[in-house]
């Protein structure tokens, strides 16, 4: 085993609850406790309790972080109100993608305002390499990592909100989709923002390092008669990818562009200059090459990441970047891209390691819940 | 129906087989072990070969997918596939009850058994698992 691998505040825990350890990312995550689908359920159906501290929390104090965020974002950040939460990606000059992230703005009890970037665990390093050399021309700027510091959890689900609010001094649902804040929580401070990763209403808290155990096993506890459960990787990947969510290193790397990945929504081109900016208006003219699309192969067999898409007439078009089971859906499904000329095809092939079978077109998600009236 | 887990003979890539004569012949019936199967979880697609197809000891015959991943089968013995266990891929859910009875995959009439002593009885397979559990 590779001694250099990191582990999180919560990784006795994770043990001790007889978890499936994995590297992933430069830390031992959980991959699953007991079963991926049982979990993927309890996300559908109750509320799931993720680990996340792996992902990487960056804050950046003093006045202009708003300027240097709007310079690398493809987002703008300057108009995000305290208490905003935003999706953007962040570019090369090229408009690859070098992450997706969040950030959101927040404000501490001591009236003190900062952002905040959540970035992807395998992305780390090298976004606050990328953002070093940035920092000079934002002299009143401060980047302090603060990953090690605190510990990252998920509780995601229908359930989630309503255990929470009893838990919780704070009152989460009076936070809406993408709000954040941060509030006194078992009498330490959490920052609490409504978002997640699974397609489900929640929220994820960032707390000190050493109250992880304390806020995770408090929530488990509350949550336990409503069927609250700890959920691994394994899980979180089926979830989010019946929820059409894009993943680094699978949709989205240095040479694929936010227009092909689908996520134009989170491109402001007008009237601004980031890093990027330039290339993605070119692309945007000139229309991607390819585009990400959803399809369900017919039959059992889940396409993976790797399998090729052929048209009807067997000429290769395209590359699955995530594809499985659908536990909530019971059918296969898969992400790929494919060249334009092909982003309305209704049906393709996908070669499944030398077998082609049938996969007709649908729109991402896959999933969606149902909206409480 | 296969004999105890006991009394299987097991290949290191978690594949049982238990060899039997039938009508002159010797016929192998191959499955995958209770512990192979615990480690896969969550099984949801198994791919079989058809009747009359060669297998090859320690070569592959076909797969099993988990939600997460493919895993190669790989055949203990060398002969000839005589019978698939063609109810098993749509009941995938049972073979976590039932591994060695309901859970057999295929049934090859041996061609060559030299490879026969390199399988592990269940003693020396369940130290192999207890080393990589």
């Amino acid at each position: 085993m590779n001694t250099s691998l990191a582990t999180t505040p919560l990784d006795a825990w994770h043990r001790s609850a007889g978890a499936k350890m994995v590297p992933f990312a430069g830390y031992e995550m959980p991959i699953q406790y007991a079963s991926i689908v049982g979990e993927h359920q309890a996300c559908r159906t109750s509320a799931a309790l993720f680990d996340v501290s792996h992902m990487g929390r960056i804050r950046f104090d003093g006045d202009g972080s708003e300027h240097l965020l709007d310079h690398l974002l493809t987002r703008r950040v300057s108009d995000l109100p305290v208490g905003g939460v935003r999706y953007g990606l962040m570019c090369n000059a090229e408009g690859g993608v070098l992450d997706d992230v969040l950030v959101s703005h927040l404000k501490t009890p001591s009236d003190r305002r900062f952002h905040l970037l959540v970035v992807n665990a395998s992305n780390h390093q090298k976004i606050i390499d990328w953002i070093t050399p940035h920092l000079p021309d934002f002299p009143t700027v401060t980047m302090s990592d603060r990953t090690e510091l605190t510990a990252m959890i998920a509780v995601q689900g229908p359930k989630a909100i309503d255990v929470c609010k009893k838990l919780f001094t704070f009152d989460p649902s009076r936070l809406k989709y993408y709000q954040a804040t941060i509030t006194d929580q078992f009498k330490k401070p959490v920052i609490v923002s409504r978002t997640g990763y699974t397609g489900e209403d929640g929220l994820e808290l960032i707390v000190r390092a050493e109250e992880a155990n304390r806020v995770w096993e408090n929530i488990l506890l509350a949550g336990r008669d409503e069927g609250f459960t700890a959920v691994g990787l394994g899980a979180r990947d089926t979830l989010r990818m019946e929820a059409g969510m894009p993943l680094y290193g699978h949709e989205l790397n240095e040479s694929i562009d936010p227009i092909s990945a689908g996520l134009s929504f989170a491109c402001n081109l007008q009237d601004r200059t980031f890093v990027g900016s330039d290339a993605l208006r070119a692309i945007k003219a000139a229309g991607p090459k390819q585009v990400r699309v959803g399809m369900i192969p017919e039959g059992k067999r889940p396409a993976r990441e790797g399998c090729d898409v052929l048209d009807l007439d067997g000429n290769k078009i395209g590359c699955v970047t995530s594809g499985g089971p659908s536990p909530t859906l019971g059918h296969p499904i898969a992400m790929a891209y494919v060249a334009t000329q092909h982003a309305n095809d209704k049906q393709f092939q996908i070669d499944i390691r030398g077998k082609s079978v049938l996969a007709n077109a649908t729109p991402l998600p896959f999933y969606k819940r149902s909206k409480k009236v | 129906m296969p004999r105890d887990p006991e009394n299987l003979l097991y290949a290191e890539s978690h594949e049982w087989c238990d060899v039997v004569e039938e009508g002159g012949a010797k016929i192998a019936t191959i499955g995958i072990s209770a512990f192979a199967i615990e480690q896969l979880n969550d099984l949801v697609y198994m791919d079989l070969p058809e009747v009359g197809k060669a297998v090859t000891a320690g070569e592959e015959f076909g797969e099993v997918e988990s939600v997460k991943a493919v895993s190669p089968l790989y055949s203990p013995i060398t002969g000839e596939v005589v019978e698939v266990h063609s109810e098993l891929p749509d009941n995938l859910d049972q073979l976590n009850d039932d591994p060695y009875d309901f859970g057999w995959i295929l049934k090859v009439k041996v061609s060559d058994d030299s490879n026969l002593s390199s399988l592990m009885d269940a003693a020396a397979y369940k130290k192999q698992c207890a080393a990589s559990g």
